[in-house]
């Protein structure tokens, strides 16, 4: 077998495609977007999910993974609006968003969803830093309505937590983009499933051993749940499932899978009982959810520059169509 | 009753619905489109650069290019009506064995209309013509019209600080200024062969079908209409054309579908996604006690 066939065989179901196009050009636009996407789709999963964790981990009691999973969260989405204003052609115009409420655009959905659950998760994680406040402001006015604060606003965040975590499979879908569009059926589970892997995966790193518990069953869940629909993803996409498995977003792919299982076999056999193997599988959680992100996001993109994803797919519907 | 997207955006006693024809067998590839749509709307120099692909340097539409001249050559037999000394039927009988296809790339003005749906600010809008425009003081560059759009027709303008609406999304108005003033959109205008054509849709539709069936009883049978249907995934262009070869050729696709149409397909699986969520988190707290 030469070196280039096992590669090949990966590929059979596929034929190789034969589609005219216009000089090679793509049919399609890639989305402007840089990294500052890709990051936000994994900082917001991340800070979906922890809100679930804190508010869970407020109701029963866990100091110290309610404390990691809001801080997480305050973190996460501070850093998301960050990276989506920066990400704006007129960063000076982000409250344009607010203008009108539209169902048929799930980046306005999105934006209305963010401003329900932004300033709560917010609340909530200042709330956390009450303690490291000066004695003056912690024991006054200020001080005692954080205090207060904290565990309606957690509980309100998480309400709009499994929205902030799912809408985002959308955002992508809801394009010409290929890979991202004909993934539209199973996407909202692969990122839930990477949300919650990356959320517990930050409460493994950051809560006690005694509090972790549900972190760690969020994570391994969450895990299991984002490879088994990645993988009935890709053979739901046809075509458009090519771009995942090949160049960079093929390498983040695989780092993906690798990290993720790593991470959950790791966090169910030794997480209840070692710190550091609790850390390391944590690690491992969040960096696997995040090149789930950039290997997604990439591979629309690449799936957009090269116009046989859009052409062969379409050119075979209309054959159909027509009986030829 | 065909579907007026005018109407259905809201308009009281919209004016007829606009579009063009561009039929692209008499395209001779002038440019004079591109010439008089940068002039008019002050669309900004986008680079020269050779491309190598024919005559067409321009490459694409974008922000900063709202006609596109695309230039394909194949080797294909075409009558070019010149005199001929050889015999019938025998080499060189006045049938060169290469055609030149020529055709002015637009904004499609689609029915249901991707970008339009997908802009979260409202500044894509349906105009009372039944064209689809942006607001340049209300995009902020979010740039998710861009991947909506099947046919790859509206981007993000980049350019340094002082170019005009920089950052924000552009693409072909149909001359929305000039067409409320009773005047033809500044391509179809400037095009010398009637190639563009600009008028009620409901009547191009009809001179477009009336094009082909003479073109076809000329034996030009490639001769055919690409987006004049209702019935096709965006609900019918407002900009159609008559094309002499497949669709994918001229770099347009085959059979382009509104992304929208599957949206509430979407939003049930992110529902139930969402609610998934919520179970594993409560589940991975159940029983543990605290």
């Amino acid at each position: 077998m030469s070196p280039r066939g096992r590669r090949r065989d990966e590929f059979q179901m596929v034929p190789d495609a034969h589609f005219t196009s216009y000089y090679g050009r793509p049919v399609v636009k890639a989305a402007p977007w840089t990294a500052d996407i890709p990051a936000y789709l994994f900082l917001g999963g991340l800070a979906g999910g922890s809100s679930l964790l804190a508010a869970g981990a407020q109701a029963t009691g866990r100091d110290s993974l309610r404390r990691t999973s809001r801080l997480g969260a305050l973190v996460g989405i501070s850093l998301s609006m960050a990276a989506l204003v920066h990400d704006l052609g007129k960063p000076a115009r982000f409250a344009n968003m607010l203008r009108v409420a539209k169902p048929t655009s799930p980046m306005s959905v999105g934006t209305w969803v963010l401003t329900a659950y932004g300033p709560m998760a917010g609340l909530a994680g200042v709330a956390e830093l009450r303690p490291f406040l000066p004695r003056s402001l912690r024991d006054g006015a200020v001080g005692r309505l954080l205090g207060a604060a904290g565990t309606p606003a957690g509980a309100l965040a998480a309400l709009a937590a499994p929205a902030v975590a799912s809408y985002t499979a959308v955002l992508l879908s809801d394009t010409a983009t290929p890979s991202w569009h004909e993934a539209h059926r199973e996407l909202p589970f692969v990122f839930v499933g990477s949300a919650a892997a990356a959320a517990g995966g930050l409460g493994l790193l950051g809560a006690s051993l005694h509090d972790a518990g549900p972190a760690r069953r969020l994570a391994v869940g969450g895990a299991l749940l984002e490879l088994a629909a990645e993988h009935r993803m890709e053979q739901s996409m046809g075509l458009a499932a090519e771009p995942l498995r090949a160049g960079t977003p093929g390498r983040f792919m695989r780092a993906s899978k690798a990290l993720t299982a790593f991470g959950a076999v790791t966090a169910a056999v030794l997480g209840g009982r070692s710190r550091v193997a609790a850390g390391l599988a944590g690690a491992a959680l969040m960096a696997g959810s995040a090149c789930t992100r950039f290997g997604v996001f990439e591979a629309g993109q690449e799936s957009a520059r090269d116009p046989k994803y859009t052409v062969v797919p379409q050119r075979e519907r209309l054959n159909a169509r027509l009986g030829s | 009753m065909t579907y007026d997207p005018a109407t259905a955006s809201g308009w009281v006693d919209a004016p007829a619905r606009k579009g063009f024809f561009t039929d692209t067998s008499v395209c001779i590839g002038c440019k004079a489109c591109e010439v008089a749509c940068k002039e008019w709307n002050a669309v900004p120099d986008d680079g020269m650069s050779f491309l190598g692909s024919s005559y067409d340097n321009t490459g694409a539409l974008g922000a900063s290019t709202w006609r596109h001249v695309a230039f394909i050559e194949q080797k294909k037999p075409v009558d070019l009506g010149m005199p001929s000394t050889a015999r019938p039927g025998a080499d060189g009988d006045g049938r060169a064995d290469f055609r030149w296809l020529m055709e002015s790339d637009v904004c499609k003005h689609c029915t249901h209309a991707a970008c339009l749906d997908v802009c979260p600010t409202g500044s894509l809008f349906r105009t009372e013509f039944g064209t689809v425009v942006v607001q340049d003081e209300i995009c902020n560059g979010c740039g998710y019209c861009v991947p909506a759009c099947p046919f790859g027709v509206i981007d993000r303008r980049i350019g340094e600080k002082d170019t005009p609406k920089v950052g924000v999304a552009q693409k072909c108005t149909l001359c929305y200024d000039r067409i409320g003033e009773g005047l033809e959109p500044a391509c179809a205008k400037a095009c010398p062969t009637k190639s563009i054509q600009f008028g009620d849709l409901d009547e191009l539709r009809e001179r477009a079908q009336s094009r082909v069936d003479v073109l076809h009883a000329a034996g030009v049978h490639d001769a055919k209409l690409y987006g004049e249907s209702e019935g096709d995934g965006v609900g019918g262009m407002g900009a159609f054309f008559l094309l002499l070869d497949e669709p994918e050729v001229y770099g347009l696709p085959p059979d382009p579908v509104v992304t929208t149409k599957d949206l509430p397909a979407m939003w049930k699986k992110a529902g139930l996604a969402a609610l998934t969520l919520l179970a594993g988190a409560v589940a991975a707290f159940a029983g543990s006690g605290s």
